[in-house]
């Protein structure tokens, strides 16, 4: 089955990253996984978008078509791309207000915040991102991410970003909880 | 565990290159090739090789032409508005047989264009782009392997026939991560180019007729001739002899011509009962497969043709399986380039349908879908 993502946000917020970091679990799990990305001339503050497909099979087409699962970390990238969802479920920073017209499912998950005041680094804020998409999804194991996460992220930095993964999944896990309530 | 790996077009190109024995890189990044750039700025210093960067393109190809007359193998990687600099300097490997591979990752032009998006606008530049009958080979990866793949093969082909060989990429091929399994370096055949035992006797450009390929020597080791950009006889030196002329013309253009089905490469599905054919290249031709996949599904029979090696054209098999369908639609991010080709090749008998698309966007499936099954034109 083929599962889509698109991480959306603003350049700089490290979203490539997440997106190579999820695609390379996937891998490690012996899914095939493509990886692409689209990205204004600048390379800081303007949108920034990275897709990527996981599947069991061959992968023909290499970009998200109907997303199952839109990551939306500014204002700007949620209205642009939740608006372009269909049977997917978007997961939005709650900094971000929420409109009634996106009709898509639509989760809100503190990952700004607990990047900056829990973890205490806003830059990891990709990494939160990513614990999020992957506990709501389920498409990795925390096990295999934790891993792919240590193989990407710069030496001296393991530990900050494995806590930030960490907390990624208890804000996943907090939603869910919420949910079946 | 497989030794799979996520990588990237720009990379794989780059290890390809690597694995081919490439050590000399001079360049100007420009995205959406810059990867390529970085990687060989990291990894040519380890092995002894060298890494310039230029003060911009023209200078780029300039010092790899002159690093391959040493017997360095050779390579730069732009895009379209380098590769337009780069034309005078083509033309001048073409003429002067001088072995060089040049990536181009094409983006949106004409000119400055639109830097992060992907086009194919490159085809007709990268075979005519520079004056004169001229020599080159052009090829087309369609996946993240055929990146290290094909540029390896363009080393190759370059050091065999002694001609310019560009890789035509993309901005999607290029910056697309795709899980690859390697080959083992092991099993991969080099071709080096064929050089002079001695310098006594020794004519650079004394060749075959019939698409002969002269020996070369290497500057800097005791042999002592001439290189050029006019017209000359196999002594290097300038001539404008008419049957001179002539036959060395001939000759530059025959050694592409009698290479081809050596090199000819391309990559066809369900096209043994199609009716209805897509040719395509390049990431295009990953929307067309997925088109062509789901067409399948619902009973349409159709077929996708993907030429790796687009100049020369694989005309041979194309017009096999051409002479037996009844449409053949040509999807490509320009605004018919390749289809030109393909016309020349069908001739009438059968429609040659464009799909072009030139918003710095890729085909979704969907949109070749709807051609397969007759839709909107």
């Amino acid at each position: 089955m083929r599962t889509e993502f698109r991480l959306s946000g603003s350049g700089g917020q490290g979203l490539l990253l997440a997106g190579i970091v999820l695609a390379e679990a996937a891998i490690l799990e012996d899914k095939n996984a493509v990886q692409t990305q689209s990205y204004g001339p600048e390379a800081r503050g303007g949108a920034s978008k990275a897709e990527v497909i996981i599947s069991e099979e061959d992968i023909d087409y290499p970009k998200a078509t109907d997303p199952d699962f839109l990551l939306a970390l500014t204002a700007e990238s949620y209205k642009t791309f939740g608006a372009l969802m269909g049977k997917g479920i978007i997961i939005v920073d709650s900094s971000v207000a929420l409109n009634p017209e996106i009709k898509a499912r639509t989760i809100s998950a503190p990952i700004l915040k607990a990047a900056a005041e829990d973890i205490g680094k806003r830059v990891v804020a990709n990494i939160v991102a990513l614990g999020v998409l992957a506990g709501i999804s389920g498409i990795v194991a925390e096990k295999t991410l934790e891993l792919a996460v240590k193989n990407r992220v710069p030496k001296g930095t393991e530990e900050l970003n494995l806590s930030a993964l960490h907390k990624g999944f208890e804000l996943a896990a907090a939603v869910g909880a919420r949910q079946a309530d | 565990m497989t030794n799979a790996k996520l990588m990237q077009g720009n990379e794989a190109c780059t290890l390809g290159a690597l694995a081919a024995g490439l050590d000399f890189f001079a360049g100007y990044p420009i995205t959406p090739s810059t990867e390529i750039a970085e990687l060989c700025a990291e990894e040519l210093p380890k092995i002894g090789g060298r890494f310039i960067q230029m003060e911009d393109e023209i200078g780029s190809i300039a010092a790899i032409i002159g690093a391959s007359l040493t017997g360095r193998k050779v390579m730069t990687a732009t895009s379209g508005p380098g590769f337009s600099l780069m034309q005078e300097n083509l033309g001048y490997a073409g003429i002067a047989e001088v072995p060089i591979v040049i990536v181009n990752v094409q983006r949106v032009g004409p000119s400055t264009g639109q830097p992060t998006s992907p086009s194919q606008g490159d085809v007709m530049q990268s075979r005519w782009g520079t004056h004169g009958d001229h020599p080159v080979v052009v090829l087309a990866p369609g996946n993240v392997k055929e990146c290290y793949e094909l540029t390896f093969k363009a080393f190759n082909i370059a050091e065999q026939y002694r001609v310019p060989v560009i890789v035509l990429m993309d901005e999607v091929i290029g910056h697309m991560r795709e899980k690859v399994i390697l080959p083992d370096i092991a099993t991969l055949r080099i071709v080096n180019r064929k050089e002079p035992e001695t310098p006594a006797g020794y004519l650079p450009y004394e060749a075959d007729d019939d698409g002969g390929v002269p020996l070369m020597a290497r500057f800097g080791q005791g042999y002592r001739f001439h290189v050029t950009g006019l017209f000359h006889d196999d002594t290097g030196f300038p001539s404008n002899k008419s049957d001179i002329t002539n036959r060395f013309t001939r000759r530059l253009l025959r050694k592409v011509e009698k290479a081809e089905p050596a090199i000819r490469e391309y990559f066809t599905e369900s096209t043994d009962d199609c009716d209805i054919l897509v040719v395509a290249f390049g990431s295009s031709a990953m929307s067309s497969l997925s088109a062509v996949r789901k067409a399948r599904a619902s009973g349409i029979k159709a077929g996708l043709f993907r030429p790796k090696t687009i100049w020369p054209f694989p005309e041979d098999s194309f017009k096999e399986l051409a002479a037996k369908a009844k449409r053949v639609i040509v999807p490509e991010m320009n605004l018919g380039q390749l289809v030109l080709e393909i016309e020349r090749l069908v001739g009438c008998k059968a429609p040659v349908e464009r799909l072009s698309k030139v918003n710095g966007e890729l085909f979704k499936p969907e949109e070749i879908l709807s051609r397969i099954m007759g839709g909107a034109k």
